[in-house]
């Protein structure tokens, strides 16, 4: 390693004048692949290696799936929820035949899990949770995030639901019941979040940059930013 | 609840042959299992009432281990009181946690059944 590339480095903080450099430098890049490889890795690698020999998938169709599931994220839910919230006639599609109405917009299901949309109505407010493993619901809002699949997020909403949502900083009206939805089974939950005051005449993509991810785990109020009050 | 909440008793048409109706109250089969399982442990012998009828699916009980899963079974979305469930649960009455159950973990029950749990 020569001396200019340490002016490269965004974490080597010693001090280059004390230094002989002598030592050999591990590799600025903190990269994941160093450490040793762990059980599941290993599990993974396998049967994967074994799928391809046999096969059953090419590189290139895991590739790709891979790359799918990527490409997936909170956005095409946002949109499902924006369209339902501005077409009346759309949302009572959705909460009576989830798939249909996905397959209106170009969400095709396929022979994945089934959908059931709960709703937040004045009085309810829906949180889902999976507490036997992590079921999510991936093909609308993609990657679920660390949190969602923990120990402490999967046991505690069940127990203490208004505990996890009040460190969330949800805050319900009062009279408001919480439900919880445990998705144990085969189908995929997904809350639609109630639409924010004050957001009458707003377009649809507009209104969509509203929902958040966890506005539609149901770990999120969807609210107008101060700074994006508009006038009606 | 309001009458907008009563509403959101989904009441999908039952499957045909489906043991249970919506507003039934149901019992979860105070049983273990062995393997894979898609009842969890904490809804086990409690007391709830049938919110919809889910639909029919393959026994996961089944699939997990490479069968084919039949006879299909049928699951139903099953509402809880959450003070049915914890004795200690700290919110409202009102609040409710709803889990899908499949019918052969389900027991008919009547509705004192919960009182009957908490006087034991």
């Amino acid at each position: 390693m020569t001396h200019h590339d340490h002016d490269d480095h965004d974490d080597h903080d010693h001090d280059h004048h004390d230094h002989d450099h002598k030592h050999p430098h591990a590799s600025p890049q903190k990269d994941h692949d160093t450490g040793p490889v762990g059980a599941y890795e290993m599990l993974e690698e396998t049967i994967r290696s074994l799928l391809i020999e046999k096969g059953v998938l090419t590189a290139q169709e895991i590739a790709a799936q891979v790359d799918l599931m990527d490409s997936r994220s909170p956005a095409l839910g946002a949109k499902v929820v924006a369209k339902a919230w501005v077409d009346p006639d759309f949302k009572k599609r959705l909460l009576a035949d989830t798939r249909s109405a996905l397959a209106e917009v170009g969400i095709d299901i396929g022979t994945l899990a089934d959908y059931r949309i709960v709703e937040n109505v004045p009085g309810i407010h829906n949180v889902i949770v999976c507490t036997l493993c992590s079921c999510y619901p991936k093909l609308l809002l993609g990657i679920p995030p660390a949190w969602y699949k923990s120990l402490a997020y999967r046991s505690r909403v069940v127990v203490d639901p208004r505990g996890v949502l009040e460190e969330f900083g949800v805050e319900l009206p009062e009279g408001t019941e919480v439900r919880v939805h445990d998705s144990t089974a085969d189908l995929r939950y997904l809350v639609l979040p109630m639409r924010p005051k004050g957001t009458r005449g707003w377009s649809e993509a507009d209104l969509a940059a509203l929902v958040t991810r966890d506005c539609m785990i149901g770990t999120a109020i969807s609210a107008v930013p101060k700074g994006k009050r508009k006038a009606a | 609840m309001t009458r907008q909440a009563k509403s959101q008793a989904t009441s999908r048409a039952p499957e045909p042959g489906s043991r249970f109706a919506p507003g039934e109250t149901v019992r979860v089969a105070e049983r273990p299992a062995l393997g894979h399982c898609r009842t969890p442990w904490y809804l086990r012998g409690k007391t709830g009432v049938v919110a919809s009828v889910q639909g029919i699916f393959r026994n996961p009980e089944q699939l997990a281990y490479h069968q084919p899963g039949l006879p299909k079974r049928v699951l139903y979305k099953v509402r809880f009181e959450q003070a049915a469930i914890w004795d200690d649960y700290r919110g409202p009455a009102g609040d409710h946690l709803e889990a899908d159950i499949y019918e052969h973990w389900l027991e008919p029950a009547s509705r004192s059944a919960p009182d009957l749990e908490k006087a034991r």
